[in-house]
């Protein structure tokens, strides 16, 4: 038995994952809640925030996030890369900044105009 | 210059207000904001988490400020960028100023305030010890990374565990800095469990809970850093020194609302929030002039400030309009045990359709609780709670019924344990 | 070869040259910080003392009456937040009014104006939130409040406008005698001149015995304090001292003139002479002895702690005039209170000795004795309206706090003095002093430092040089890092 605090929403529930028995997740408050509590003992994956490099924007920095969560150890290998990354401005929010990052599935957008 | 409503302030607080107004049949509206662009404190939380309640899905700050300023287009809504409001005088008279327009005297029917807050400084909390460079408040280095796009150090520790804090651990960690630690006062954290988790826990930052810096050393830069344990009273307990090594210290240690403005013209300010005392439409006690957001009272989710700036706005057009049902009676809200306070300050049940919602925060952390609203020492109603802490707002949703059967004007709202005797 | 170098360009430092400056005289100014009035001259109670303290005779109380009178001239005419507000020295029992009345014959003995001895009814009268249980008070309204740094500064910016030079970041390393005057050494620099005069604050023991027999050590004495939000500011409206005592005039709660409050300080000797850092225990001390003269101080209001050291020496008065064995070398000495109050008598007198000394005194016909400055909070509607259509910069408010303008930025940013750091900003703009210190504006001003400068954000220091603020962008860990 297992116990973790469900990051899904601010409410943080405190969940109990049966590792033994199919990863039963109890005290969850709503469907997600089971969801991350299977997900995050066996493969955990992360939403990932960060900037890039952006040339004549009103900021130094475009604000980007994965589309969608990624292997929780691919972490700081995906921030790296953001690293070389450089963008002209004007900038979409959802625009592709990279596809597929390390081939996770996952691009990395834009998440405002600028 | 002449407008039925002008909103002080461009972040979520006043976006939602103007727009909120703009629905309720209010057409001549401004927002000012100080900053370059809409959106507030949002757009250098580039993290996510926001909009769960509002939106039903997860945003970063840009993206939700965003959905608000799309919502702009085509209103009419008149925006003045880079303006600051000086003074703000009792007839509503607004002094405000920007390089393009110059020096503003601007009239208006209705005003909502939506100021925000400023963070405390390490001034404001004393922390003793030499003055070297390498000391921000968490918000101004979040500014820094996500913005500017400057680091500010290497080595860092952090105290104060609020959410600003644990996410500034990640957002420092993921840029390349080392975090050492997230110190914090008391015995629990006032951020929010999942941060601590995928802040914290996610990449092996220690938090130490009951400690507090007591000592900053480094004539030029921050060299180092000195940690006490603190007893029950919060006093550092001497022999429980730990030494860390740090270039950069962050402070996540509160906010204050902004209230210049509203002191200036006089509106009562409750000293327990900081903010102006408001009435159940988040009217203050000046006439015609309105508040919401981080203003009137810090809160944890922005999509309870959206929440309640989108009934400000509503009430200030309800005001413009001339909706508005005489007042007859006036209930004052107290806080009872374990409350710290409450917003509103005053209900006037006359204004009331069906319910209305009181915010507080609980002075400590508690489990199997009941909040209860009463009356000249009579139960009103209860609502049951599992578990309670100060870095949460709670919310609870008063029936108008209960409000007409309160007595001596007034109702208190305790925080009990769920045993006790109803 | 110049007439005269004056080393260190604290408020005494300062002082001179803008005395000088006012005469056909080559003189130099050097200065180890990168900005003027970085010493005690920037951590102190800011208090123009009206002068019953110093006892009759000593050099202090020859100066102090006169520097009262020549900093509220000197503010008007160089532009220089001052205010005469008065002083009350309480007295809670016998022994203080005992006191209070030797003070008082003290005064009236040094010249100062309009002393008064109050009873506590007529104290609590003019002060109502100060402790009730007083006996009485000495009232001295000659007494006055200024801005420290912006006093030195004015009178340095004034100097540098009418020839003075000035050299920051030039540490003193040696000085040599030469057969016409001195060669004056900071590392790889050599600047030679007829006259010397030490005014390095706490460290001019260190500069008299590189060219005399040791006459004096100093010995840095921390005060610290606590500087309240506005809120606060109105608490008392005059300065509040108790009766002096051997190492200071005590703890006092006082008006800024920039509208808050301050409370402090304590006497403790310092580690070093550099060692500025604040404690508990000191910060408890002042909080503790403070509320006996006035226990309606909410310190959550607190805004900044700060401490600086007084240049305590041997002897109990300043040390000024000719070394006996360096002919032209002249020590301004030992300058603890009321030092920042005597500084422009000091100067004076101090010209006047190099006159007797054998330099030549003649005034410069041409002499700029005068220093605008916009400081936007201090406008009407009116003439803010007006401004703002002359230069749009004076639209933009940069600190939301002080309600400083980016045209007051860029103005002190290209002043004499040459500010190249934050801090250097707000001394002159007060930008960053208000209760956020500058976590909003603080970037903001970076930025413009760098824009008007050409400098890149890590070239710009806090404070000192070497107190950087950001440590170079983001997304370069693939670089150099």
């Amino acid at each position: 038995m297992k116990e973790l605090i469900c990051i899904v929403c601010p409410k943080g529930c405190h969940l109990r994952v049966d590792e033994e028995n199919g990863y039963k997740v109890t005290g969850n408050s709503c469907p997600k809640g089971a969801d991350y509590g299977y997900k995050e003992l066996t493969h955990p994956t992360r939403v990932i925030t960060s900037t890039v490099k952006i040339h004549g924007g009103i900021h130094h920095r475009l604000p980007v996030k994965t589309s969608c969560d990624i292997p929780k150890d691919k972490i700081f290998d995906v921030v790296r890369l953001l690293d070389n990354v450089e963008v002209e401005s004007p900038v979409h929010k959802g625009d592709i900044v990279i596809e597929n990052i390390l081939n996770t599935g996952a691009n990395i957008i834009a998440t405002r105009n600028m | 210059m002449q407008y039925d409503l002008v909103v002080v302030g461009g972040g979520p607080a006043g976006l939602a207000a103007a727009l909120s107004a703009h629905e309720n049949g209010v057409n001549s509206i401004l927002i000012i904001e100080r900053d370059r662009e809409l959106g507030g404190i949002l757009n250098q939380c580039i993290h996510n988490g926001f909009g769960l309640h509002y939106f039903k899905e997860e945003l970063t700050g840009p993206e939700y400020a965003l959905r608000f300023i799309d919502m702009l287009q085509n209103t009419g809504i008149d925006i003045k960028l880079g303006t600051m409001v000086l003074d703000i005088a009792e007839d509503r008279t607004i002094q405000a100023m920007n390089s393009v327009d110059g020096y503003m005297m601007i009239k208006t029917k209705a005003i909502v305030l939506a100021m925000g807050c400023r963070e405390r400084t390490r001034g404001a909390i004393a922390i003793p010890g030499d003055r070297p460079s390498g000391i921000f408040t968490a918000g101004a280095a979040q500014r820094y990374l996500n913005m500017e796009g400057y680091m500010v150090g290497k080595r860092v520790l952090i105290l104060g565990s609020g959410d600003i804090g644990l996410i500034m651990a990640r957002r420092m960690t993921l840029e390349g800095a080392k975090v050492l630690a997230v110190v914090e006062l008391m015995p629990y954290s006032n951020g929010l469990n999942r941060n601590i988790v995928q802040c914290l826990q996610d990449y092996d930052i220690p938090l130490y809970l009951s400690h507090t810096i007591t000592d900053i050393q480094g004539h030029k830069r921050v060299e180092k850093a000195i940690v006490s344990k603190v007893d029950a009273n919060r006093k550092p307990i001497p022999g429980t020194e730990i030494e860390f090594d740090c270039d950069t210290i962050l402070l996540s240690v509160g906010l204050i609302p902004e209230n210049e403005l509203s002191r200036g013209v006089g509106i009562q300010i409750d000293p327990r929030t900081n903010g102006p005392v408001v009435f159940e439409n988040m009217e203050t006690s000046l006439e015609g002039v309105f508040a919401c957001g981080n203003v009137v009272h810090v809160h944890d989710l922005v999509d309870f400030v959206t929440q309640e700036s989108m009934r400000a706005g509503k009430a200030a057009a309800q005001y413009i309009l001339g909706d508005t049902p005489n007042q007859k009676n006036l209930i004052t809200v107290k806080n009872g045990s374990h409350v710290n306070y409450t917003v509103p300050q005053y209900i006037r049940p006359d204004h009331v359709e069906k319910l209305v919602e009181v915010f507080f925060r609980v002075d400590n952390v508690y489990s199997n609780m009941r909040i209860v609203v009463a009356s000249g020492g009579q139960e009103l109603c209860s609502f049951k709670r599992e578990h309670m802490a100060p870095g949460e707002m709670e919310k609870i949703v008063v029936p108008k019924k209960f409000l007409d059967e309160a007595k001596q004007a007034e109702i208190t709202i305790a925080v009990v344990n769920q045993e006790e005797a109803k | 070869m110049v007439d005269v170098i004056i080393i260190g360009a604290g408020i005494v430092g300062c002082s001179l040259a803008y005395e000088l400056s006012k005469y056909q005289v080559q003189a130099v100014v050097l200065e180890k910080e990168n900005d003027v009035a970085c010493g005690t001259t920037k951590a102190n109670s800011a208090i123009v003392h009206a002068g019953y303290d110093p006892r009759p005779g000593t050099l202090m109380a020859k100066y102090n009456v006169e520097g009262n009178r020549l900093i509220e001239e000197i503010a008007k005419k160089l532009d220089v937040p001052y205010k005469k507000v008065g002083s009350f020295v309480l007295a809670f029992d016998d022994t203080d009014l005992a006191t209070v009345g030797t003070l008082f014959d003290r005064g009236r003995q040094n010249g100062v104006p309009d002393l008064q001895i109050l009873s506590a009814k007529e104290t609590l009268a003019i002060e109502p939130n100060i402790n009730p249980e007083i006996k009485g008070a000495l009232y001295a309204p000659s007494a006055g409040i200024v801005s420290p740094w912006e006093l030195a500064i004015a009178m340095m910016d004034t100097a540098l406008r009418n020839g003075v030079s000035l050299y920051t970041d030039s540490q003193v390393t040696a000085i040599e005698k030469k057969p016409d005057g001195y060669e004056v050494i900071c590392g790889d620099k050599r600047y030679q001149s007829r006259y010397v005069i030490n005014a390095a604050g706490l460290y001019s023991d260190q500069i008299h015995n590189m060219v005399s027999a040791p006459a004096f050590t100093v010995t840095p004495n921390k005060g610290e304090y606590y500087l309240l939000d506005k809120n606060q500011g109105n608490v008392v409206s005059h300065v509040i001292f108790q009766c002096p005592s051997k190492v200071g005039k005590g703890v006092l709660v006082s008006p800024t003139v920039h509208g808050n409050l301050i409370v402090g300080p304590n006497a403790v000797d310092a580690d070093e002479k550099d060692d500025v850092g604040t404690t508990r225990t000191g910060l408890d001390f002042v909080i503790k002895a403070a509320s006996r003269s006035c226990d309606k101080v909410n310190y959550r209001q607190s805004i900044r702690n700060f401490a600086g050291n007084r240049a305590l020496t041997e002897i109990d008065d300043f040390i000024i005039g000719e070394a006996q064995d360096a002919k032209g070398f002249f020590d301004i000495a030992g300058i603890k209170s009321p030092g920042l109050t005597s500084a422009p008598a000091i100067a004076v007198d101090m010209v006047s000795m190099l006159g007797a000394a054998g330099l030549s005194l003649v005034k410069k016909e041409e002499y700029i004795d005068r220093r605008e400055k916009v400081t936007f909070r201090d406008l009407s509607p009116q003439e803010r309206a007006e401004l703002i259509k002359k230069d749009s910069r004076y639209g933009t408010i940069i600190c939301r706090c002080e309600t400083v303008t980016e045209g007051e930025i860029v103005d002190a940013i290209h002043s004499p003095t040459a500010p190249r750091s934050v801090d250097a900003i707000k001394r002159r703009c007060n930008a960053g002093m208000g209760r956020c210190q500058g976590g909003f504006c603080g970037p903001r001003v970076l930025e413009i430092l760098c824009r008007e400068l050409g400098l890149d954000p890590r070239e710009i220091p806090q404070d000192k040089d070497g107190s950087y603020i950001v440590m170079g962008e983001t997304k370069t860990r693939g670089g150099n890092n």
